[in-house]
């Protein structure tokens, strides 16, 4: 092989040259190599960190509980109450086809459901459990358990949902809860809310869910590359809603439910000293229950088109002429003014009219009082004192007058969905009717009617200043939540034992309008009214009440309160289509006074 | 003959580094396999010390003069897996032959033997005909090996041949031609490639467009190295590899595994331990005393460390993905034994030179 002679010497220089090359080239092989190994571990090292960390650890929810809701007395009135639901956990199952069919024998589904949850489950992760279906019956728990051991991966899941211990008597001032809506869900921080958490709809659940809420806790759970749970600790423990107390006395709130028999309407009682409201209804209530995990469609139809109107919350939202039960407050706005004085009489001859002009006004008593001075006129509810009256005040003062008591104002109650009325004004009428202010509408303003919308929650906050001679205590539902402050006007004492009287004198004179309702154990101050409903037709209107079918016949009010000469409490009562205040409306207010005073006797 | 074998010691210095590295290397691998693992590899290890003692004591003569038998040997043996070979995943790349042995490992030495086999009394610079006789070698034993098929193994097959002719002398312009022909024929390979290594290669130029499948493997191994940080999250801590999101964590990627529980310190150490050893053998290499024992122990060197660049750069996303273990640390036999034994013909050459100088 080697024809060419060998020269070691210069062989072993070309070899060293090659080696000293071969090491040049390792050298910067690892350079390079290590530059990219700074890059990766210390240059981007947080980036790869989190990754890493992404990887092994999945944070979850821990739901807190819903605060309770309880009344005055420590009642509870809205509990959570264990429910079991089935869940789907895919990677234990074995044989999941079977089991579908398997399991229909113990727990319903339609084939709708049966495709939906298969649908679902080609979407979840196999490790996280799938709710096929919520709210197990107690037998359907107890049959499932038999069977459980052939059914790998179906998996029964205790979890909280919202109990009404009375869900009738408190539908409208409890409200209810139900499944967060996306839209709903959309406005609240994702830090707090999931998808799945329920969520107040209506009432005191909706006004204070986010105190109600809570705040969720977390759990950490490390996993393995096969999604395998390793270890699980709770990073951070949830803080569960505060509890509600209610100023609601429950068992006041059930009388003043049943006092209504068969009517509807609405009856608020009110402590008089705190401004707290003791009870709250709207009749006829509904079972809120129904509503926690989504009401049926049939359900909710017989709810929605009740002529009832069971979902309506009259107490905060129905809106009604205040009819005679004004009249108080009329009378003080003239004494006020000094219009009238205590004194001072007239003559009704039962029908008035203003000066010079040729439309009268009727009394509701045909032939009229005869004459009257204020206590008379409000004993026995005299229509043209108070139009006479009325119209000397003039629509402003009146207005003005009668704002500070919250008419036609939000009373600003710690609750949802108060409706804020109409108090009539000039200004008012302008602006809405685009009309000026007529004399006429300012005589009959006098009895509470025309534009006049006030609600009973109005009514209640203004009785409840007019009891306290001008202090005004804040009407509320959270208790310790007093605010206390006075009427802008002056008002003299003797001017409010005028109208005291006179109200006194409704129950309690021989010639008083509610005379029925007189108690020999206490003095109830009071005014009843009637609030018309339109839609008559012109022979309807000259038709006994007995005559007109329910729906047209009007609304009866009566305001109360009691002890007259110690107000302790008003209340207020709207029995709709009760046609007359003192015989449907007075009744009412009598059963629950009697409930408040025979409880405060014990 | 006692006496005689104790006369032949392996270099210290380079049996101190190699014996550090394999100590370090059963440290990471009982952090990502278990004592059971670390049991097995041990007892490889042992069996390779034991076998580099043994190569010590031959004669460098020896291996000179047995050169072409022993190639023809593994040469049989590389057209016996092709006829009646053990197809594992698609491939066909061991023998049953009592034990499981897989030929291809064997030419990593027989090869580089071989080719420095055909200088051995030429005068340097090679002649073209030598060159010429040395590229019908690599091609016929690269050739076999693709066959099974195997690109990667026979690639580096390839490389450690070259090697050979690198260190005879061969002038750069010769290399220059070939390293551009190489590059114009890149086309013509992809052409022939198969379809699982074409992915391979696309999942190295873009690893994040299949994250689930090819690149997983590498999106994980970053994670693990770039989790790891500059000190690393501690022996036996790493989250990476203890829940399993580091694929073939005891073999290919155990640098991953050291990446991520010793930092950027950790693989610092293994690359000056690397980077010794290699500076060793080249300086005993340098010191050789004919051509054949310098070009083999210089191609044997060069080849431990091409090992090195494609396991570091492929776990680390900058080579495309080669089933190419970490030399003397990845969980295997044949790799250590292999190593093991070619470090030992470079200590013979290395203790046979000294006792003749003396």
């Amino acid at each position: 092989m080697g024809q060419q002679l060998k020269q070691p010497f210069l062989e072993r220089r070309l070899f060293t040259e090659r080696v000293i090359i071969a090491v040049i080239i390792v050298m910067i092989a690892f350079l390079l190599l290590l530059s990219r190994y700074f890059y990766l571990q210390v240059i981007s090292h947080q980036d790869y960190q989190i990754q890493a960390d992404q990887n092994r650890i999945k944070y979850s929810r821990i739901n807190p509980t819903r605060g309770l809701i309880y009344d005055r007395n420590g009642v509870l009135l809205a509990d959570n109450i264990t429910a079991y639901r089935l869940n789907i956990i895919q990677e234990k199952t074995r044989n999941l086809e079977q089991n579908l069919i398997d399991i229909q024998s113990t727990i319903q589904f339609s084939a709708e459901e049966i495709a939906d949850i298969k649908e679902k489950l080609k979407f979840n992760p196999v490790f996280k459990p799938l709710t096929i279906k919520e709210k197990l019956t107690e037998s359907e728990v107890a049959m499932f358990a038999v069977k459980r051991h052939r059914m790998a991966g179906f998996e029964i899941e205790p979890y909280l949902i919202r109990k009404y211990i009375y869900p009738n008597e408190l539908s409208h001032l409890i409200g209810y809860v139900g499944k967060i809506s996306p839209k709903e869900f959309k406005a609240q921080d994702v830090n707090v809310y999931s998808a799945n958490d329920y969520f107040g709809k209506t009432g005191l659940e909706k006004y204070h869910e986010n105190d109600l809420h809570g705040y969720p806790g977390q759990l950490v759970t490390e996993i393995n590359a096969q999604g395998k749970q390793l270890s699980q600790k709770v990073k951070k423990p949830p803080v569960n809603g505060n509890n509600l107390e209610l100023t609601i006395d429950i068992a006041l709130q059930q009388s003043s439910y049943q006092a209504f028999g068969e009517e509807t309407g609405s009856a608020i009682t009110v402590d008089i000293a705190t401004g707290e409201v003791l009870a709250m209804v709207s009749k006829p209530g509904y079972d809120t229950n129904d509503f926690i995990n989504g009401i049926s469609h049939l359900k909710f139809k017989a709810l929605a088109e009740s002529a009832d109107k069971p979902l309506f919350d009259r107490s905060l939202k129905g809106g009604y002429e205040p009819g005679s039960t004004i009249k108080p407050y009329i009378a003080l706005a003239g004494l006020y003014h000094d219009i009238i004085d205590k004194d001072d009489t007239m003559f009704s001859s039962g029908v008035y009219q203003i000066p010079n002009q040729e439309r009268k006004y009727h009394d509701w008593k045909q032939g009229g009082h005869g004459k009257v001075d204020v206590i008379d006129s409000l004993t026995e509810s005299v229509n043209v004192f108070f139009y006479d009256l009325a119209y000397r005040l003039g629509i402003d003062k009146i207005h003005d007058f009668l704002k500070p008591f919250k008419f036609g104002q939000l009373t600003g109650i710690d609750t949802a969905g108060e409706k804020q009325g109409i108090l009539p004004s000039r200004e008012w009428k302008e602006k809405n009717r685009d009309m000026i202010w007529f004399p006429g509408e300012t005589v009959i303003t006098g009895i509470g009617q025309g534009y006049f919308v006030l609600t009973p929650v109005q009514m209640a906050q203004a009785l409840s200043i007019l009891a306290s001679k001008g202090r005004v205590a804040a009407i509320h539902l959270i208790k310790n939540d007093i605010t206390v402050s006075q009427l802008p006007m002056n008002i003299s004492d003797s001017d409010w034992n005028t109208v005291h009287q006179g109200m006194t004198n409704v129950i309690n004179a021989p010639n008083g309008t509610a005379r029925a309702i007189k108690s020999d154990q206490y003095l109830i101050a009071g005014k009843s009214g009637t609030s018309q409903v339109y839609g008559k037709s012109e022979e309807d209107i000259y038709k006994k009440v007995e005559e007109l079918p329910k729906h047209l016949r009007n609304h009866a009010l009566f305001i109360a309160f009691a002890p007259a000469d110690d107000p302790q409490i008003a209340v207020v009562v709207v029995a709709e289509h009760g046609a007359s205040g003192t015989k449907a409306a007075a009744p009412i207010a009598k059963k629950i006074i009697d409930a408040y005073m025979s409880q405060a006797d014990e | 003959m006692n006496k005689r074998l104790f006369t032949y010691m392996p270099d210290p210095i380079l049996l101190f580094l190699i014996g550090l590295l394999l100590a370090y290397g059963l440290v990471v691998l009982y952090s990502a396999g278990g004592m059971v693992l670390v049991e097995r590899q041990a007892v490889r290890i042992a069996l390779g010390l034991i076998g580099l003692y043994l190569i010590t004591q031959i004669r460098p003569e020896r291996f000179e003069q047995f050169t072409p038998l022993i190639f023809v040997g593994s040469i049989i043996l590389l057209v016996a897996v092709l006829l009646i070979g053990v197809k594992v995943k698609g491939a066909q790349r061991w023998l049953d032959l009592g034990i499981t042995i897989q030929p291809s490992e064997l030419c990593k030495i027989t090869l580089p033997m071989m080719v420095a086999w055909i200088f051995r009394h030429a005068s340097l610079p090679p002649s073209w005909k030598h060159i010429f006789a040395a590229l019908i070698v690599i091609g016929l034993c690269t050739g076999l090996i693709y066959k099974q098929p195997d690109l990667g193994t026979s690639i580096l097959i390839a490389t450690s041949g070259l090697f050979v002719i690198y260190f005879a002398g061969i002038s750069w312009k010769l290399i220059g031609g070939a390293t551009l022909l190489g590059l114009l024929s890149t086309p013509v390979i992809w052409h022939f490639m198969h379809e699982y290594q074409k992915q391979r290669v696309l999942m190295f130029l873009n690893p994040e467009a299949d994250p689930l499948n090819y690149g997983w493997n590498i999106i994980q191994s970053k994670i693990a190295i770039g989790s790891g940080g500059f000190w690393g999250k501690g022996w036996t801590q790493g989250t990476q590899t203890q829940l399993d999101f580091l694929p073939e964590h005891s073999t290919d990627f155990i640098l991953s595994v050291m990446s991520e529980e010793f930092g950027f310190f950790g693989v610092l150490m293994l690359f000056t331990l690397y980077l010794s050893i290699i500076l060793r053998c080249l300086f005993i290499a340098q010191q050789a005393k004919n051509t054949y024992n310098r070009l083999l122990c210089g191609a044997l060197t060069l080849i431990f460390f091409v090992y090195i660049i494609i396991n570091a750069g492929m776990i680390s996303g900058v080579l495309p993905v080669v089933g190419v273990p970490l030399p003397l640390v990845s969980y295997g036999g044949t790799s250590v034994l292999t190593l093991l034994a070619s470090f030992g013909i470079i200590t013979a050459v290395h203790s046979h030179k000294k006792l003749i100088q003396q």
